[in-house]
């Protein structure tokens, strides 16, 4: 199979024509990303002077909310507002966000690491426990662990991942009082060890890894179950392989498939899951701020995340693109 | 390529999980050991809110207690002004616009540097500044300007003769040497602040918790309690359990679940009393909530006691005006019993007939109209439905509505709202703001633009004058002046609940304001918390 020789070496020229196809088609998106988010918050109902003054601004005069207004450069109109933010995001400089009272790069800097751990665990937990048991489920389909597992992943996937959240701290740290129910470490604990960041990730990452992994599951066990009944398998157990290798070799090769798809499309998913899980479980990342942006409308924060995350979906989307062409060189990189 | 990343991060996953094992091995080998999980000499308490801002040039810390920063002046447990990082209590001119301060020698700022006066003239210039994102800055208003005369003493000029103006510089100094060079907005000292105070912030996990240290050369002495967290908890269950579970020493919590905490030995809860009100507005721009008979009826129509009983638990009082019943400048005799039979002939004097559905008319007019209330906040909710069931037995026809601010504020002017607020420390801080008819639809300030001549007289006189007798005789005539043209309906004084560990000692609570958790709290003075024998 041409697939060994790919293993070997890969067509980087063509990986990299796609990726910088890619990157052009990017910008387009991303302007009018970033204005659809500043024109959407300059149309909600929420006040960002409001927002900004919290409960004192209760009892503060219309001349102090006033003076506010114009010294957040909300007052102004849409179309220079954006402008201004979009050629000073381009020089470098992303604007100083009103919510947190901090640059919005020292906001994103603090935060994105906890974001991408979390998320990355999660992704690796929902991607190998999800292989691993749609390739058992198919081994067997209608077997016990194929009918547990199917149900489960049914119902996990009506489920949302607030709620699932919700359900593992009840369970795991109010019953049984084993994880810690939020945040980065204990609550007495003044520096950020190792261990603290391990024990608090696991609920969370586990949760959005498990609101994730039915759709691995269900792919890889339809794309397996698919492969077992064609030919090459058929040939390959002629040829007296053993079953391992039929199954791993063989049928999951071709049953992978589907599932590289998936891992490009399932990062938007990813992004809203960690929204609601950095919520429930105040883990200070990117999704939780984002949440806070978004109902004070703070612009520059607003439309800082949102580029992020129009990122990591383009990012997704070719990543999944490039590794099908990997898997399958009739596919090619022709994106 | 992917391969290759996988791996680690495989890696690090099976080390997490070892790990977490282990922990929880090791935590469930040593269940509720005695003292919370904190070390002896640290607290940890949940609270509800948490500051946007730890820099006291936005507002934080403005009303005291804010453990990082020093006043001029402070409140002791009994809301009196007493020295801070001033020496003494402020001389005043005669005629109340200036007063002078003589500071503190030999106070530090927590890097080390000396605190001066020019710090002081830095922080209160910084504040009025109009390129400074400070909301509360309306409190400064009476504020000419403030200079420094030598290293130590500094004068501040008044625009007019503000009597409370002592009561407004306990906010907390900020050092120029950090701050000056800094954006005031958006520089690093609003999360990473130096200050005078009793204690050093170590870490603010925004959304989780806030974590200090005791300063070991706090001008005041350095606190016993060593280490200090604010875990930030909004939910109030997940708070209780958290106490419950020793992760929390101490907590804010509704009075349905401190209740739970009534057995426990090794707890106390601590009432504190506050200025904290529930009131429904009566826009004077709405012809039914406008009319003077209308508003006297509801007065006595409702159930204030009902209310404290059965919302609170029996945690509040009733509530006749801004000021509690239970404070000094509260005028005896303006309380109103619940008298259905009195609201009725009130009424029926002024022309209110019982229409044919019960709800009374006059002049073609129904007496009818909506009342918000913020959604989401039960206590409200509850305040809203319990008068709009009150009323109704009057024969006013009360339609409770729930909405987001951004729903409710449009609509303030024509129609009621469940309000709430409340500040301690002088009467004119309150009353001001909710009765003075030129701040009528000044942002939330007089939501139901009451306009009462000889009500907005006795607020000028009452905050111009330093004469203690004269300033009663003001508040007075204003909280009489309620009883005839209640503008508004108050129906309750919240008081908060605190449940706290019994293992320290020196713990009381002050008369709280509405925001509450914070600065006020039993850990209002935790610097001078002692270890219990």
């Amino acid at each position: 199979m041409t697939a060994k020789q790919a293993g070997r070496r890969l067509p980087w020229g063509a990986m990299a024509r796609m990726t910088g196809r890619r990157a052009l088609a990017a910008v387009p998106v991303l302007l009018l990303v970033t204005f659809a988010v500043f024109a959407v918050a300059a149309a909600s109902p929420f006040d960002p002077v409001k927002a900004y003054a919290g409960t004192a601004g209760l009892t503060a005069s219309q001349e102090n909310l006033d003076q506010l207004r114009a010294n957040l450069g909300v007052d102004r109109p849409l179309v220079p507002r954006w402008w201004d933010w979009l050629t000073s995001a381009l020089t470098g400089d992303l604007g100083d966000s009103s919510v947190m009272r901090q640059p919005v790069a020292d906001v994103i800097g603090e935060r994105i690491g906890w974001s991408v751990l979390l998320a990355a665990t999660a992704f690796t937990v929902a991607v190998l426990l999800g292989t691993a048991l749609g390739v058992l489920a198919a081994r067997r389909r209608g077997g016990w662990l194929d009918r547990c597992v199917s149900s489960a992943a049914y119902t996990l996937e009506a489920a949302p991942a607030f709620w699932l959240g919700l359900l593992a701290i009840w369970f795991f740290a109010l019953e049984l009082g084993v994880l810690p129910a939020g945040g980065l470490t204990d609550t007495a604990s003044e520096t950020v060890t190792f261990g603290q960041v391990a024990s608090h990730l696991v609920l969370p990452a586990l949760v959005l890894g498990v609101s994730q992994l039915p759709w691995f599951f269900l792919y890889v066990r339809q794309g397996v179950a698919d492969a077992l009944d064609e030919d090459p398998v058929r040939g390959a157990r002629a040829r007296g392989l053993s079953e391992r290798t039929v199954l791993l070799g063989h049928a999951l090769r071709s049953g992978m498939l589907p599932m590289l798809t998936l891992i490009g499309s399932r990062v938007p998913e990813l992004i809203t899951g960690a929204l609601l899980v950095e919520s429930v479980f105040s883990w200070p990342g990117i999704a939780a701020a984002t949440v806070q942006a978004a109902t004070s409308v703070d612009f520059p924060l607003l439309a800082a995340l949102t580029v992020l995350a129009t990122a990591a979906v383009l990012l997704g989307n070719l990543l999944s693109d490039l590794l099908y062409g990997l898997a399958d060189p009739r596919v090619g990189f022709d994106g | 390529m992917t391969a290759r990343t996988v791996r680690p991060i495989r890696g690090t996953a099976a080390a997490a999980l070892a790990t977490a094992l282990a922990l929880t091995a090791a935590a469930c080998s040593n269940p509720g050991s005695p003292g919370g999980p904190a070390a002896e000499d640290g607290v940890v308490v949940g609270i509800a809110y948490e500051p946007d801002s730890l820099s006291p040039l936005l507002g934080y810390g403005k009303d005291g207690n804010s453990k990082i920063f020093d006043g001029l002046l402070a409140f002791d447990a009994d809301m009196e002004l007493k020295p801070a990082l001033a020496v003494a209590l402020p001389e005043v001119s005669a005629d109340g616009l200036t007063y002078t301060y003589e500071l503190r020698q030999g106070v530090n700022f927590s890097d080390g540097k000396p605190f001066t006066a020019a710090d002081v003239v830095f922080t209160y210039r910084t504040i009025l500044d109009e390129k400074t994102n400070n909301p509360s800055k309306t409190e400064l208003d009476a504020l000419k300007d403030v200079k420094a005369v030598g290293d130590h003493t500094v004068v501040f000029t008044l625009k007019y003769p503000y009597a409370p103006f002592a009561e407004r510089t306990v906010l907390g100094i900020a050092p120029q040497h950090v701050a000056a060079k800094q954006d005031v907005n958006s520089g690093p000292f609003t999360t990473r602040p130096v200050g005078t105070g009793p204690y050093v912030l170590t870490g603010w996990s925004k959304g989780e918790k806030i974590s200090f240290r005791a300063n070991p050369d706090y001008w005041g002495g350095a606190p016993e309690v060593k280490k200090f967290t604010m875990a930030i908890i909004k939910d109030d269950d997940v708070r209780a359990t958290r106490l419950r579970s020793g992760d929390l020493d101490g907590a804010v919590l509704p009075p349905n679940l401190a209740k739970g905490f009534k057995g426990d030995k090794t707890k106390k809860t601590y009432e504190a009393t506050s200025y904290d009100y529930r009131l429904v507005t009566l826009p004077t721009h709405h012809e039914v909530t406008g009319d003077t008979a209308i508003r006297r009826a509801l007065d006595v129509a409702v159930d204030r006691r009902t209310m404290v009983d059965k919302i609170l638990e029996g945690a509040g009082k009733p509530a006749y005006g801004p000021v509690p019943t239970d404070s000094e400048w509260f005028t005896k005799g303006t309380e109103r019993a619940h008298d259905l039979d009195r609201a009725k002939r009130i009424l029926d004097d002024a022309g209110w007939k019982p229409g044919p559905d019960g709800v009374r008319v006059k002049d073609g007019v129904r007496a009818a109209f909506p009342l918000w209330y913020p959604s989401g906040d039960k206590l409200r909710q509850d305040h809203a439905l319990a008068y709009a069931s009150d009323a109704k037995k009057a024969g006013i026809a009360i339609t409770t509505q729930a909405g987001t601010w951004e729903v409710i504020e449009p609509r303030m002017k024509h129609d009621a709202v469940l309000a709430g607020g409340g500040s301690p420390g002088d009467p004119d801080f309150d009353q001001y703001l909710l009765l003075k008819s030129t701040l009528g639809g000044d942002g939330f300030n007089n939501m139901a633009w009451y306009d009462n001549p000889v009500v907005d007289k006795a607020l000028e006189d009452g905050r111009r004058t330093d004469d203690k007798a004269a300033r009663k005789a003001a508040y007075d005539t204003v909280q009489r002046e309620l009883v005839k043209n209640p503008g508004y309906t108050f129906l309750t004084h919240i008081d908060h609940l605190y449940v706290v560990n019994d293992s320290w000692e020196g713990l009381s609570t002050q008369v709280e304001p509405h925001d509450h958790g914070l600065a006020a709290g039993p850990w209002w003075n935790i610097e001078n918390w002692v270890p219990k024998k």
